[in-house]
């Protein structure tokens, strides 16, 4: 099964997680929101697949590479 | 004596009336839309105050009479008449505004990623666009008083920046002052609105998709230091009239990332460029008065000013589109129409349509490298104008 990573593609702070292992997510879902410049951006899927392990957690400060996710597909 | 003919009743007129509506469309748009409510709230309730007759805010005393609209040439004896005189016409606010905005802006994108200065500079194509409609249309139509002056204010307004648009209008074209910011402020609010029809129309979906990878280079302390000083004395040289706003810009970016100076460019990104805004906004109210603001120039200054905003979106990305026939690494056209001064809408438009397209994708510090740049782009022509008209 192929598995694709989610990365942090900025310094910032999660705001919430709308995933858990396990979840079937399609193309374009909301994973989590990353809050960066004042501003709240979702991190969307980029597969249809099913979630994996979730590396972060609301209110914890990220940083760029850092793994969100990894989706199975 | 106290009676009717000394309350506001009687000076009433329908200008009044038509001018307490747009107060309240600001302060509808600023409170329950959440539009630009920083700027709408206070130019609102400005429009308000100065549209009751009487009040006084902004008096002057001309030839020992004292007058109740503000005159040019007049001694300002009201509250708002001094603040408008001795904040906007001595070019003060406008000026410190850029101080606290260089205090909050980030450098980092265009550092990592020069390329981004041409999209900035290219969106300001709008500016001189709109110019010169401005100028075709005064000699079409010449009941309507539009000079070299008036056209530049109106043009400015392509850039989508505020308080430059206000310094400009301030030096060339003072009677439109209400207009033209209120144009500028209005457009930039409107950012999520006008931009996406006009990038959808220049780009395919393949190119709206086109991936980024997320992480510029990092960008050292010493490269952010150094960044404000060269640039501030390349630019002032290169543009000499656009020194106050460049220069206050710069500092304020200085103040930040020296990173020795940090109380001060605390206060600078929050409690001085708040101030300066409270009084930046009534003052603009303050001017839109019946007799000042409703006037034909007004309408053209907003239908202007829309076509320069839509023409700078339109060279921005198809700037973008033509530097991409010679990069190897291709960049998303998008992040051109961010060249626009409006930070950060201006970003987080490119950001959400670059993820519509490309769910991969997450374009946001590739569009603040133009969008910042578009301030330094907007502050330059300013001075471009200033150098050939003021």
């Amino acid at each position: 099964m192929a598995r694709e990573i989610v990365e942090v593609p900025i310094t910032g702070k999660i705001i919430s997680v709308n995933v858990k292992p396990g979840d079937q997510v399609q193309e374009g879902d909301v994973i989590c929101i990353l809050e960066s410049m004042k501003m709240e951006n979702p991190i969307l899927a980029p597969v249809d697949g099913t979630i994996g392990e979730v590396g972060v957690s609301a209110e914890q400060v990220v940083k760029p590479g850092e793994t969100i996710t990894v989706i199975e597909f | 004596m106290f009676g009717l003919f000394e309350t506001g009743f009687a000076s009433f007129y329908w200008g009044n009336g038509v001018m307490l509506a747009v107060g309240a469309t600001f302060l509808y748009l600023g409170i329950i839309k959440k539009m630009e409510p920083l700027l709408l709230v206070p130019i609102g309730f400005g429009v308000i105050l100065i549209n009751l007759p009487l009040g006084g805010l902004m008096e002057c005393i001309v030839q020992g009479k004292v007058v109740e609209a503000y005159a040019i040439g007049g001694e300002p004896a009201g509250l708002l008449s001094r603040i408008f005189r001795y904040g906007l016409v001595w070019e003060l606010i406008p000026a410190l505004i850029f101080l606290g905005l260089g205090a909050m802006t980030d450098f980092g994108p265009v550092i990592a990623n020069p390329k981004t200065l041409i999209l900035g500079a290219g969106a300001q194509f709008g500016v001189y666009f709109a110019f010169f409609m401005a100028l075709l249309l005064g000699s079409a139509f010449p009941d309507i008083s539009i000079g070299f002056g008036e056209a530049a204010s109106i043009g400015i307004i392509g850039g989508a920046d505020g308080p430059t648009t206000i310094y400009l209008t301030n030096r060339l074209a003072p009677h439109l002052i209400g207009a033209t910011a209120v144009a500028a402020y209005t457009y930039m609010a409107m950012v999520p609105i006008i931009q996406p029809p006009i990038i959808k129309a220049l780009t395919t979906k393949e190119e709206r998709a086109i991936y980024m990878k997320p992480q510029l280079r990092p960008v050292s302390r010493l490269e952010k230091t150094l960044f404000p000083v060269i640039g501030a004395i390349i630019i002032i040289l290169l543009v000499p009239k656009s020194a106050p706003l460049i220069g206050m810009f710069m500092l304020g970016n200085l103040l930040k990332e020296s990173g020795v100076t940090d109380r001060l460019a605390d206060t600078a990104a929050n409690a001085f460029i708040n101030i300066l805004t409270i009084l930046l906004g009534i003052s603009v109210g303050a001017f839109m008065s019946a007799g000042v603001f409703l006037k034909p120039e007004s309408l053209l200054v907003f239908g202007l000013g829309i076509a320069a905003f839509a023409v700078s979106t339109f060279f921005g990305v198809m700037l973008a589109k033509f530097m991409n026939l010679f990069l190897k690494e291709k960049i998303n056209p998008m992040i051109g129409a961010a060249g626009v001064s409006a930070v950060p809408m201006a970003s987080r438009v490119v950001q959400k349509m670059g993820q519509e397209a490309n769910p991969r994708n997450f374009l946001l510090m590739h569009a603040m490298g133009p969008n910042v740049a578009g301030v330094i782009g907007t502050a330059t022509a300013a001075g471009i104008f200033l150098g050939m008209l003021g």
